[in-house]
């Protein structure tokens, strides 16, 4: 199981390097974990979290490969490196789990989140609605006469501005698939 | 060669290959195909237990005293849940072993049929790993894939949840030869790491070894090696509970145990250390003390087989992420290879500081008057018993920590005790399975009258298998640490910490056939012992002790290493301030 390995060397770069001095801020990490597709790999990671008091910030899971049977689940989850470290390290052990990735560390990566935003209203707050979608290149996925719903995707720092700005024009609903991500590069 | 069987068939022809012997069990309607089939050979023994607990404590003791991996095999929803307990003592203490779960038949599952339960969802966290077999044609490649699971890495306990149509339709067999899995552990440290731990103990003034139970779970082998390397180097060596027996309790250079209950002069070497080498220990709370005052002049290399050990409490120099037996032998191989040596002089004069601390002799008590004294009882049955082929398990409490002061052990696998999770009521069901294991040994199960009664009914176990297992009862009557810890934290309010209608414990084990010996004289404790010795057959020894003796030394929650209590005349008054007093 590679989450085992230590690479040789390890820089503090790299997800496994166990000797990071320990501090006390908190950090946000965006983690990639491969597993098995099989029942329950969802409840494995997800009952870690819970069983020892980790957050999660977000979290998204899919198959990736139909004939490998694997799913890749991201998830975002915040605390000190020790507990970063430790989060990695208990992924890393599950008998079902293929790897871990903290793509935070190891190198750029590319983050990206879908969410939709259903937004009413009628003359100018339709009327700004639609310029702002365009502004954040949101689609318009569905329309009614006095409503909108548009399709955005982005950082999860770009959507959270998207409904601050939705927010006084009428929005009423939004779903949110939370984050995917992927490293830079090969 | 794939052959077709049914399901259940495919359970006792893996066991088989697997090279088990015997399963410990307990029948119920989700597993009788599996007990028909059982019925049906002769190659694996089925050993009926009293209750499901005892089943998987049993295994657990097997396990421990083996090195093999134990067996349970229960029936589902109650049989499920009463298996809760084992598993998780063996996930907290990395004991191997395999559990068989009945289930309902597939096409009920989600019903809230007749005795289901979502097994595999409740012994999710308490397995290392579980399975639910809905394909006969998956079931023997499971089996396979849990002996490796359970087995390889760090050990633990694993589950397998069978619906009984699995159970009854037929399938192809898949060989063991034929498993695979992509579960396979790092067992080899780095090789630099290595290196640097050897240069370190090179120059170390005031090392120490920290052994633990990994040293015990990575084989014989590995206590060998830790042997030849305290030999090379003359450094001192203590052990957690878990690890007891790696290291012989005769061995010159042993400080005994470590720890809460650990003796004076291993915490106060731990403390004032200057290079600690943890081998297959976990810095577990009862042996840290305060983590911010635990041993702060000391580099610290940690080897462990788990990666989320290291750094998890105790941020260490030198991490090597392997087996134990694999880095010892790398690290036995750079000592020698280099012509390397120790620093002697500073070795001789951290010697005689230890020495020193030793002069406390933190274990002595006196026996005097007509009480039996606990510490005085267990120091006369090792007296009487060190001789024997044995095995000594224990239940939880002040009677688990005198057996692990006053016992000696000399080899590894003779101890089995609940360590991480305190389990009471362990001690006896696991007396079982070590006795099932070695027919012909000695095995003792040290409790406490209160811990003994929470799994008294596999006395019934012990007698239609004829296990002569004996029960070595110090009956203080009282839940005595409970007891001990309300005297130092809660103003003495000995708040439901006594136990009030307790059987006669020799028309008990009479009541069963077996035998039962009271003994509450210091000097009939010999004869008494030695009738317990020559008995053959299970023995109920009923040891009235001294009702109000604490368990010394003791680090006080919240407390660093170097501020033990001592003994009687200790000043508890205020030894736990509030800070320590939220601690367990």
């Amino acid at each position: 199981m590679s989450a085992l390995k230590i690479k040789k060397g390890a820089s503090s770069h790299s997800a496994y390097d166990l000797r990071t001095p320990f501090g006390d801020t908190v950090e946000q990490h965006t983690l990639a974990v491969v597993v098995e597709n099989e029942p329950g790999v969802l409840a494995r990671v997800i009952g870690l979290f819970s069983g020892r008091g980790y957050n999660i910030e977000s979290l998204t899971v899919a198959e990736i490969d139909h004939t490998g049977h694997q799913s890749r689940i991201t998830i975002v989850t915040s605390g000190t490196p020790q507990v970063i470290q430790q989060i990695k390290s208990q992924l890393g052990r599950i008998v079902t789990v293929h790897t871990v990735n903290d793509l935070t560390v190891e190198g750029p990566s590319v983050e990206r989140e879908l969410a939709l935003f259903k937004v009413a209203g009628k003359g100018d707050h339709r009327v700004e609605a639609l310029r702002l979608a365009d502004i954040f290149r949101a689609n318009v996925v569905d329309s009614t006469l006095n409503s909108f719903v548009f399709e955005i995707t982005g950082t999860p720092e770009k959507i959270d501005a998207f409904a601050d700005l939705m927010r006084p024009l009428g929005l009423e609903e939004v779903a949110r698939t939370g984050v995917a991500a992927l490293a830079r590069g090969v | 060669m794939t052959k077709s069987m049914t399901g259940a068939k495919m359970v006792v022809q893996a066991l088989v290959d697997q090279g088990v012997d015997v399963v410990f069990g307990y029948p119920g309607g989700a597993v009788l195909p599996i007990y028909d089939e059982i019925f049906q050979q002769n190659h694996i023994k089925h050993v009926l237990v009293r209750h499901e607990q005892g089943a998987v404590h049993a295994a657990e003791g097997y396990a421990r005293s083996t090195g093999k991996v134990g067996v349970a095999l229960v029936t589902s929803g109650p049989g499920a849940t009463n298996a809760v307990t084992g598993l998780t003592d063996a996930l907290m203490d990395s004991i191997p072993i395999l559990v068989l779960t009945g289930q309902v038949p597939t096409f009920m599952i989600g019903s809230d049929a007749f005795q289901e339960a979502d097994t595999v969802g409740i012994t999710r966290p308490c397995t290392k790993h579980n399975w639910l077999v809905k394909e006969t044609d998956k079931l023997s490649a499971t089996m396979h894939e849990a002996f490796h699971v359970a087995t390889s890495g760090r050990p633990g306990p694993v589950l397998i949840d069978i619906p009984k149509d699995v159970q009854f339709a037929t399938g192809s067999y898949t060989p063991r030869q034929k498993m695979e899995s992509h579960y396979h552990p790092q067992v080899k440290g780095d090789q630099d790491m290595i290196t640097e731990l050897a240069r370190a103990m090179e120059t170390a003034k005031r090392p120490i070894f920290y052994t633990g139970g990994g040293v015990i779970n990575s084989g014989p082998a590995a206590s060998q090696l830790l042997r030849e390397l305290v030999a090379a180097t003359g450094f001192p060596i203590t052990s957690t509970l878990m690890g007891l027996g790696a290291y012989p309790a005769s061995g010159e250079n042993w400080l005994g145990m470590l720890g809460m209950h650990g003796l004076y002069e291993a915490n106060m070497a731990m403390h004032d250390c200057d290079l600690m080498i943890n081998i297959g220990a976990r810095f577990d709370d009862r042996i840290t003390g305060r983590i911010d005052a635990f041993s702060p002049k000391s580099k610290k290399a940690h080897i462990d087989i788990d990666v989320s050990s290291i750094n998890k409490v105790i941020h260490v120099d030198m991490p090597i992420l392997g087996d134990v037996a694999h880095v010892l032998e790398d690290l036995l191989k750079i000592w020698k290879a280099g012509g390397r040596k120790t620093d002697k002089d500073a070795l001789g004069l951290w010697w005689s500081q230890i020495n020193e601390w030793r002069k406390v002799d933190c274990l002595k008590f006196e026996q005097k008057g007509k009480v039996i004294k606990p510490q005085y009882a267990l120091q006369r049955l090792e007296e009487l018993t060190k001789k024997y082929d044995r095995y000594i398990c224990t239940e939880v409490g002040q009677h688990q920590m005198w057996a692990a002061q006053y016992m000696g052990f000399e080899d590894p696998n003779r101890w089995m005790t609940s360590g991480g999770l305190g389990t009471m009521g362990y001690g006896f069901p696991a007396s079982v399975g070590v006795q099932m294991a070695h027919p012909d040994a000695l095995v003792i199960n040290v409790a406490g009258e209160a811990s003994w009664l929470m799994n008294m009914q596999e006395l019934g176990t012990a007698m239609q298998y004829n296990l002569p297992v004996k029960q070595f009862i110090l009956n203080n009557e009282r839940l005595g640490m409970v007891r001990q810890w309300q005297e130092l934290l809660h103003g003495e309010r000995y708040s439901s910490s006594w136990s009030e209608s307790l059987p006669d414990f020799v028309k008990l084990a009479d009541a069963f056939g077996a035998k039962g010996i009271l003994c509450s004289d210091p000097d009939t404790l010999d004869d008494a012992i030695m009738e317990m010795l020559t008995h053959d057959g299970p023995v109920l020894f009923d040891c009235l002790v001294e009702k109000h003796e604490n368990c010394f030394p003791m680090i006080p929650s919240g407390k660093p290493h170097n501020e033990m209590l001592l003994g009687e005349n200790a000043d508890t008054a205020n030894a736990i301030q509030s800070g320590g007093a939220v601690l367990v």
